[in-house]
């Protein structure tokens, strides 16, 4: 493994920041990450959105996680997203670059895009 | 799959399925063989299951009757004429010593064989996935040796700071850039 002295000082780096993450998420992204999401395309999707809500610094709003099948394997790579008060959107047939867009618009600015749902795919 | 390291993302979620709290991954390469193995502790599968195991119609989870990920594996392996193969203790038998090991064996020179891919992306999915689990993942070729330990990397951080935490992900990945750049250039 690479020098756990750098691991040192993300340690040291991160304290304070961390305390003030406890707590907040109120969106929540899950990819399906089942053998049929795996196999669709899932894991550039996950990482999109997990360097993309970082690098937009929206980490102390949003959480991405994984999950298992969903249910709906013939629209993989799909995503769920959480919102409090709202309703659950659904995203399928996604790739890295749809993610990108749904940050920007959805996690972003609150604009659900709309022509990649499940709504408008069936 | 594409590539053998989305079998080894899907595979790897069966053991943080089974409950384990530690997974090894090791892959042990020859110039003519490439030897995959999980190793987990998990609550293991009865004589059952395991008999079971890779037919495409036996599956645990609930959402549908198809279980695909253990027989793409070993489809994987089988048609490149090597071999596939899972031992397991269930922990209602063998409370001290329980999990299952899956061994895929590959000719590596077979056409068939299907490449190894982005094993990085594999193994900080996993890690963010399960970020409780100990992780071990070894990759070796000769002298040549690729490895990352999540309970060296937890014990540094202590409990301050989550293992799932995107500099420490961005760390570990950089780490494996850094340690498959000489294992590949070497």
């Amino acid at each position: 493994m690479k020098s756990l002295a750098e691991l040192q000082a993300i340690k040291d780096k991160m304290k304070n920041k961390v305390v003030l993450r406890e707590g907040t998420g109120e969106i929540r992204v899950v990819v399906g990450m089942a053998t049929c999401g795996i196999a669709a395309g899932a894991r550039p999707v996950l990482n999109a959105f997990v360097e993309g809500v970082n690098k937009e610094d929206l980490s102390d709003k949003v959480t991405v996680s994984q999950t298992g099948c969903i249910g709906i394997c013939q629209y993989e790579p799909v995503v769920e997203v959480f919102e409090a008060g709202k309703e659950k959107v659904t995203y399928v047939k996604m790739n890295a670059e749809k993610a990108a867009e749904v940050i920007e618009s959805h996690l972003k600015n609150g604009n659900v895009v709309e022509k990649y749902t499940i709504g408008a795919n069936q | 799959m594409k590539e053998l390291s989305l079998n080894i993302l899907d595979i790897a979620g069966n053991s943080v399925k089974a409950g384990a709290t530690c997974v090894q991954i090791t892959i042990t390469e020859t110039d003519e063989t490439f030897l995959l193995v999980f190793k987990d502790d998990g609550c293991g599968m009865t004589k059952e299951q395991v008999e079971n195991v890779t037919d495409p119609f036996f599956t645990t989870r609930t959402t549908r009757n198809v279980g695909l990920g253990i027989p793409f594996l070993k489809l994987a392996a089988e048609q490149t004429g090597g071999s596939f193969s899972i031992e397991s203790a269930t922990a209602r038998e063998h409370p001290e010593n329980h999990g299952t090991t899956t061994t895929a064996l590959f000719n590596k020179n077979s056409i068939d064989f299907t490449p190894l891919g982005d094993v990085i992306s594999t193994v900080t999915t996993l890690i963010m996935g399960s970020p409780g689990i100990d992780w071990r993942f070894t990759h070796t070729y000769g002298e040549k040796e690729v490895c990352i330990d999540t309970a060296e990397i937890r014990a540094v951080l202590g409990d301050g700071v989550p293992l799932d935490s995107y500099e420490v992900i961005e760390w570990i990945k950089s780490s494996l850039e850094e340690e498959y750049d000489s294992f590949y250039n070497n």
